[in-house]
């Protein structure tokens, strides 16, 4: 048992799994507009089969099969198509991004927030983000078990989601505040699911965020701000993940200024 | 050959006997005990397109009603439009959660599952430059004055939300608690404010008993629905009844979630004789166990045919009275008797959004902000009724097939009781009263066949 717990703890991304499993669980069973048992299988069979055939293309020593793991989760929480073949195709330009566009040996793109973008800019009239399906009701228990877990496993990059979520609430209450808002609105915009999902699965993935601390807190701030510019003023409804993309392009500038250690899975 | 027929009904609307207007909010000149209860809009939306139609169904003294409704562009006189009130009614019954009735077939009967739809029926102003400078001194700029129709309509901005609240104060808008708040926040978000009163003439003129519905046509990348005023004056949650017309699929909130009502469930026949009670508890049963913060989504459709039909579907000229502005004129009309016959599919290019959200401010804190999916799959709230099968049975098959009645009423009853909260107890009684006995036995007829057959 406790060598079973050891396990789990020695990679940050077991939490993951486990944890974005019980929300597809929650999503299938006690939610409506689930994703559809066909469109889970085809994202699961094109992460894990893109994930194959670059491992053997750049003839890595293991196939790893807990990060398109974690990309498939996070599209069938996240993604939604009009056709069924928009699937696979944002899970293969996931894992795709991942081995394909890199810099100094790191991937520029968090996989799923790529997939869920390109396909948002190629076709937007067939690919939705519904941020409003979670509600507000699980946040707390949701946000516990995140945090929970990220201490448990020492995860080093759980700076990146709080550091996140607090430029986030300074911009939301900021906002009500200006307003004359009563606090029940940014409660209720904080408390969203989908926003939990982004600040604790998307912009914390260490393999994609700058190195540096004082990095990595510029980057939760410009994506914080531009998210919050694009979702409050341009009333563009998935702002969150067209920050995240567009400040990710400046994270190898980042790493050049401000240099230090690379972060290992194993080492955690 | 089968004999299965199925009847359909139409929810009746329960609009409740106290008054009650439009979504945004209205205010009394007079100290009449006016307050929000349910209300209908429909919102029509494509690019950034928005035409907002809102049913009033104002109850008072014509000359007590007056609105203000946040707006996000200043509309002028040309985007605002009264409409003919069946329109909504028309959207409303041919949207609505319907029940469905089928008649068993003759267990002795080999064929048990080819289902005939063979029928169904729906049951179912001071001196004006004065007014301008009072105005100004307050920081209030009037946009925009006009009459259309029965309805005298000024648009406002505003720099600052006292001043705003004075001026309205004494044009005698009578402003609930906490408005200043509220309205100063619109301001600062750029809104601007549509306020609308009867003009008596016109409405005398009109010959119309009822004020009928307020459509404004604008241009804005805002999707929402502003509810927060309303929230203010309203006496416990309100209900609202918001029906989307879309070109591309359904439209949901993005700051609530979305539940689906349940749907095609067996219940007991007694239910027919009180479709809108059921509904009405089934639906307060739902809000509570989200803790009524959800959205609940009643009917998402692709315009073009329903099955079943709880009304004519919509023709394009009726759409895009409605605001379905992408529909050419030269659109076919549905065909006159497209109930009878199974509804075939005509272009029309529209999806409707049927949602029905019960709110307080508490629950509701934020206004409703929407967007549009491309999600195009049906759902429709639908409960259906099985009859037993009521003429002679003598045979093995008719002996398991009333046995097994027992156990379908049971189930019946039980989802009844689940999804209503109402007394099991109570329910099998009614439905003992209704036919539906929990030990029914095949009936033998002992009139001898020759008789039978010539009718003597």
């Amino acid at each position: 048992m406790l060598k079973g717990l050891k396990a789990i703890g020695s990679d940050a991304r077991h939490f993951q799994i486990m944890m974005l499993s019980s929300l597809l669980c929650l999503l299938l069973f006690l939610y409506d507009f689930a994703p559809a048992i066909e469109q889970i299988a085809l994202i699961f069979t094109a992460s894990l089969l893109t994930q194959f055939i670059f491992t053997q293309y750049f003839k890595l020593p293991v196939y790893d099969v807990r990060s398109p793991f974690i990309t498939s989760l996070s599209l069938c929480l996240l993604f939604k198509g009009a056709a069924l073949w928009l699937y696979p195709l944002a899970a293969v330009l996931a894992i795709g991004s991942k081995f394909l566009i890199r810099s100094d040996n790191k991937h520029i793109f968090n996989p799923a927030n790529f997939g869920i973008v390109v396909l948002l800019l190629l076709f937007p009239n067939m690919v939705w983000v519904s941020p409003g399906q979670w509600g507000s009701a699980l946040w707390l228990g949701f946000a516990l078990a995140v945090f929970a877990a990220l201490v448990l496993t020492k995860a080093r990059r759980a700076d990146m989601a709080l550091m996140f979520m607090a430029f986030w609430m300074m911009f939301v209450f900021g906002r009500a505040f200006w307003l004359g808002d009563p606090i029940s609105i940014p409660l209720l915009s904080i408390q969203s699911g989908a926003l939990l999902i982004f600040a604790f699965f998307m912009i914390s993935d260490p393999k994609s965020t700058p190195d540096h601390i004082t990095g990595r807190a510029l980057f939760a701030f410009a994506v914080a701000f531009m998210g919050y510019v694009m979702q409050y003023h341009l009333q563009i409804r998935e702002g969150l993940f067209f920050a995240l993309f567009f400040i990710s392009i400046t994270t190898p500038l980042i790493d050049t200024f401000l240099k230090s250690n690379r972060i290992q899975w194993r080492q955690l | 050959m089968t004999r299965i027929f199925m009847i359909l009904m139409a929810m009746a609307l329960f609009i409740p006997t106290t008054a009650s207007a439009f979504c945004g909010f209205y205010v009394a000149k007079a100290d009449a005990d006016l307050f929000n209860e349910a209300s209908k809009v429909v919102m029509s939306r494509e690019e950034n397109r928005t035409v907002m139609t809102m049913a009033n169904d104002f109850q008072g003294d014509v000359k007590d009603f007056a609105i203000v409704i946040p707006v996000p562009t200043v509309i002028t006189k040309s985007q605002v439009n009264v409409a003919d009130n069946t329109l909504i009614d028309h959207l409303d019954s041919y949207t609505a959660p319907r029940l469905v009735e089928y008649y068993d077939s003759d267990p002795c009967d080999q064929i048990y599952h080819s289902e005939l739809m063979s029928q169904a029926a729906p049951v179912a102003m001071m001196k004006r430059a004065d007014a301008e400078n009072k105005a100004k001194a307050l920081g209030v700029t009037i946009e925009e004055e006009y009459t259309v129709g029965e309805y005298d309509i000024l648009v406002l901005s505003a720099k600052e939300s006292d001043g705003l609240l004075k001026w309205l104060n004494s044009e005698q808008y009578k402003l609930p608690k906490g408005a200043e708040k509220v309205l100063g926040s619109y301001i600062k978000q750029n809104m601007k404010f549509f306020v609308a009163k009867v003009n008596l003439d016109n409405f005398e003129k009109s010959g119309f008993t009822y004020l009928r519905p307020l459509q404004v046509a604008y241009e804005s990348e805002k999707f929402m629905l502003p509810i927060r005023l309303g929230t203010l004056n309203a006496k416990g949650p309100q209900d609202l009844l918001l029906f989307t017309l879309t070109k591309k699929g359904r439209v949901e909130p993005v700051n609530y979630r979305t539940t689906k009502i349940p749907t095609d469930d067996d219940i007991p026949l007694f239910v027919a004789k009180e479709f809108g009670e059921f509904y009405k508890a089934m639906f307060a049963k739902q809000v509570e166990k989200e803790n009524m913060k959800t959205v609940m989504l009643e009917y998402a459709w692709d315009m073009a045919w329903c099955d079943p039909c709880a009304a004519d579907p919509l023709s394009a000229e009726q759409l895009r009275k409605l605001g379905a502005w992408w529909l050419k004129e030269t659109s076919p009309k549905p065909m006159p008797n497209a109930r009878l016959i199974a509804p075939m599919p005509q272009a029309v290019d529209t999806f409707v959004t049927r949602m029905h959200v019960r709110y307080d401010a508490t629950t509701f804190p934020e206004d409703i902000v929407l967007q549009v999916t491309e999600d195009r799959e049906n759902f429709q709230g639908r409960y259906v009724m099985r009859h037993p099968w009521s003429g002679e049975a003598s045979c093995e098959a008719a002996t398991s097939y009333y046995k097994g009645l027992a156990d379908r009423f049971e189930k019946e009853a039980k989802t009844l009781a689940n999804l209503t909260g109402w007394d099991i107890a109570d329910i099998r009684k009614k439905m003992e009263e209704n036919g539906q006995s929990f030990d029914m036995k095949p009936t033998t007829d002992d009139t001898p066949w020759w008789e039978k057959m010539w009718n003597n």
